[in-house]
C-alpha cells in the first residue's frame, strides 16, 4: 500500500528491531519484506536499492534509506521524537548511542560459539549493570521526570525500553538495583502503542534462534566466525 | 597604577581563560582515534577549540570520579555548558549548530547515510594499528576493497548524478567534511586509491582549498598524525589494557 514505510530485512530482530520499535511507538503502520534467500538479496543489489550493499533498508517518503541510525533519525525527526531544540537533541543522541552500544553486544550473541556465548553473557550483564543502567538511573533520579529528556516522550525512551527488555531476557532480575528504571519500564509498558506492540501478533520479532542465524548466513554469506567482544 | 610581575601574569592568565571560556574543550589522547572527526568538523566550521590530552591513568580516573564521562568513555567534549560524549552525538550537535546538517529532514537523512558510510570505512583504518602484521595485511586488503567497491563508488555517483560541488544540497555539510577526512586517511594506506574516481579527485582538490580546511591541513594545526607506537602505549596505559 502506498504511504506505508516498507522494511527490508530478515525475519528477525537484528538491527531492524529498533526501527520496528520506533515506528510502533510513533503509531506508524509499516510493511515488511522478509529476506529468506540469497536471490532476493542479489536482486536488491542489482536493482541498486542498497546504497552500501547492506540491510537494513527502509523505503520511506520516496527514499530508500539505509544505515540504521539514518533511518531512526529520520523517523524520530518526522514524528516529533527528537526533542525541542539542539540541546535536547544532543542529550537524546548521547543516550541513544549508549543504548545502541549496549544492544550491539546482544546483537551478535546468537552468532557466537557456545563458549563465547558464556563470555558475552557475562559482558552484557556487567556493562548493563556497571556502565549503562547506572547512567540512565541517575538521569531519571536527578530530574525526577517521567521521561529521559525534556519531560516528554522521545526516541531515547523507546530505545532504552527496548534495551531493558533485551537485557532482561538475558538476566531477568537485572533491574533489581535500579528502582527508577523499574518505574520507567512500567510507565513505558503502559503506553497504548507500546502495549499493543508487546502483544502477540504484533510485528515485534522474537529472540533470535538458530533458524535466524542460518538465514542471515545464507543470505549474506557472512558472519560465520563471529567472536565475543573483548 | 603599576602592576607587579605576579599581578601582571595573573591578569594575563585571567584574560586568556576568559577568552578560552567560549571554546569547546576536547578530552582525548594526543592522537587521532575517534576524536579526529570532531577536530575536522570544528576546524572546517572555523571553530577554535582547546584540548586536554590524556596521558596518565590518574587523569582518566579523575574524570571518572568527577562524573564527567557519562558512559566512562572518551571522546568527551565540553561545549555550550554540556559534557558531551559519544562521537556521533558530538558531531551531530556541532553540525546542526554550525549549519552543516542540511536545510531539511531529507537532506539530513542523506547526510546521515553518507556519514555512516564514511564512518564505517574510517573505522577499518582506526583500528588498523592494533592488529598483528599478518592481520594488517588482510585488513589493508579489506580497506582497499571496501573503499573501491563499496564506498567511493557511491560518492562518485552522487557527485556525478547531480553535478554539484558538494554531496548534499549544493553547500558544504558534515558529509563533505567527513568524506575528505576519509579520503585522506585511505590515501595514507593506499596512495592510489582515487585513481578510478575522477570526480572524487576534483572533490578532494576543491575541499583542500577551502580556507578553513587548508589551514587545518598545514603543519602546526591541531590535526593529529597517524597513530604510532607511543599512541598505542599511552591508550593502553590509560585504559589498563595489556
Amino acid at each position: 500500500m502506498a504511504g506505508k514505510p516498507k522494511l527490508y530485512y530478515f525475519d528477525g530482530r537484528g538491527k531492524m528491531e529498533s526501527v520496528r520499535w520506533l515506528l510502533a511507538a510513533a503509531g506508524v503502520e509499516f510493511e515488511e519484506e522478509l529476506l529468506e534467500t540469497r536471490e532476493q538479496y542479489e536482486k536488491l543489489l542489482q536493482d541498486g536499492a542498497l546504497m552500501f550493499q547492506q540491510v537494513p533498508m527502509v523505503e520511506i517518503d520516496g527514499m530508500k534509506l539505509v544505515q540504521t541510525r539514518a533511518i531512526l533519525n529520520y523517523i524520530a525527526a518526522t514524528h516529533n521524537l527528537c526533542g525541542r531544540d539542539l540541546k535536547e537533541r544532543a542529550l537524546i543522541d548521547m543516550y541513544v548511542e549508549g543504548t545502541t552500544d549496549l544492544m550491539q553486544l546482544i546483537l551478535m550473541f546468537p552468532f557466537l560459539s557456545a563458549e563465547d556465548k558464556e563470555k558475552q553473557h557475562a559482558l552484557i550483564v556487567q556493562k548493563a549493570t556497571n556502565r549503562y543502567f547506572p547512567a540512565y538511573e541517575k538521569v531519571l533520579r536527578d530530574h525526577g521526570q517521567d521521561y529521559l529528556v525534556g519531560n516528554q516522550f522521545s526516541w531515547a525512551d523507546i530505545h532504552l525500553f527496548e534495551a531493558i527488555l533485551m537485557v532482561e531476557e538475558k538476566k531477568c532480575d537485572v533491574l533489581s538495583e535500579f528502582p527508577q528504571l523499574q518505574m520507567f519500564k512500567a510507565r513505558i509498558s503502559n503506553m497504548p502503542r507500546i502495549k499493543k506492540f508487546l502483544e502477540p501478533g504484533s510485528q515485534r520479532k522474537p529472540i533470535p534462534d538458530d533458524k535466524y542465524v542460518e538465514t542471515v548466513r545464507r543470505v549474506l554469506q557472512m558472519y560465520y566466525n563471529v567472536k565475543a567482544s573483548v | 597604577m603599576e602592576l607587579t610581575e605576579l599581578e601582571s601574569s595573573l591578569r594575563e592568565q585571567a584574560i586568556r581563560t576568559s577568552l578560552m571560556a567560549g571554546k569547546p574543550k576536547l578530552y582525548y589522547f594526543n592522537g587521532r582515534g575517534r576524536m579526529e572527526s570532531v577536530r575536522w568538523l570544528l576546524a572546517a566550521a572555523g571553530i577554535e577549540f582547546v584540548e586536554e590530552f590524556l596521558e596518565t591513568r590518574e587523569q582518566y580516573e579523575k574524570l571518572l570520579q568527577d562524573g564527567a564521562l557519562l558512559f566512562q568513555q572518551v571522546p568527551m567534549v565540553e561545549i555550550d555548558g554540556m559534557k558531551m560524549v559519544q562521537t556521533r552525538a558530538i558531531l551531530g550537535y556541532i553540525a546542526a549548530k554550525h549549519n552543516l546538517y542540511g536545510k531539511n529532514l531529507k537532506e539530513r537523512a542523506l547526510i546521515d547515510m553518507y556519514v555512516e558510510g564514511t564512518r564505517d570505512l574510517m573505522d577499518l583504518i582506526r583500528v588498523h594499528h592494533k592488529f598483528s602484521s599478518e592481520e594488517q595485511e588482510k585488513n589493508l586488503a579489506l580497506i582497499n576493497e571496501r573503499a573501491t567497491a563499496r564506498y567511493f563508488p557511491v560518492y562518485e555517483k552522487v557527485l556525478k548524478d547531480h553535478g554539484t560541488e558538494f554531496l548534499v544540497g549544493n553547500q558544504l555539510t558534515w558529509a563533505d567534511v567527513q568524506l575528505i577526512e576519509a579520503i585522506l586517511m585511505v590515501e595514507e594506506k593506499v596512495s592510489t586509491i582515487l585513481s578510478k574516481f575522477p570526480l572524487l579527485q576534483d572533490f578532494k582538490t576543491r575541499m583542500c582549498n577551502i580556507p578553513t580546511i587548508k589551514k587545518f591541513l598545514q603543519p602546526g594545526s591541531q590535526r593529529k598524525p597517524p597513530p604510532d607506537e607511543s599512541y598505542v602505549v599511552t591508550a593502553n596505559r590509560v585504559f589498563n589494557r595489556k
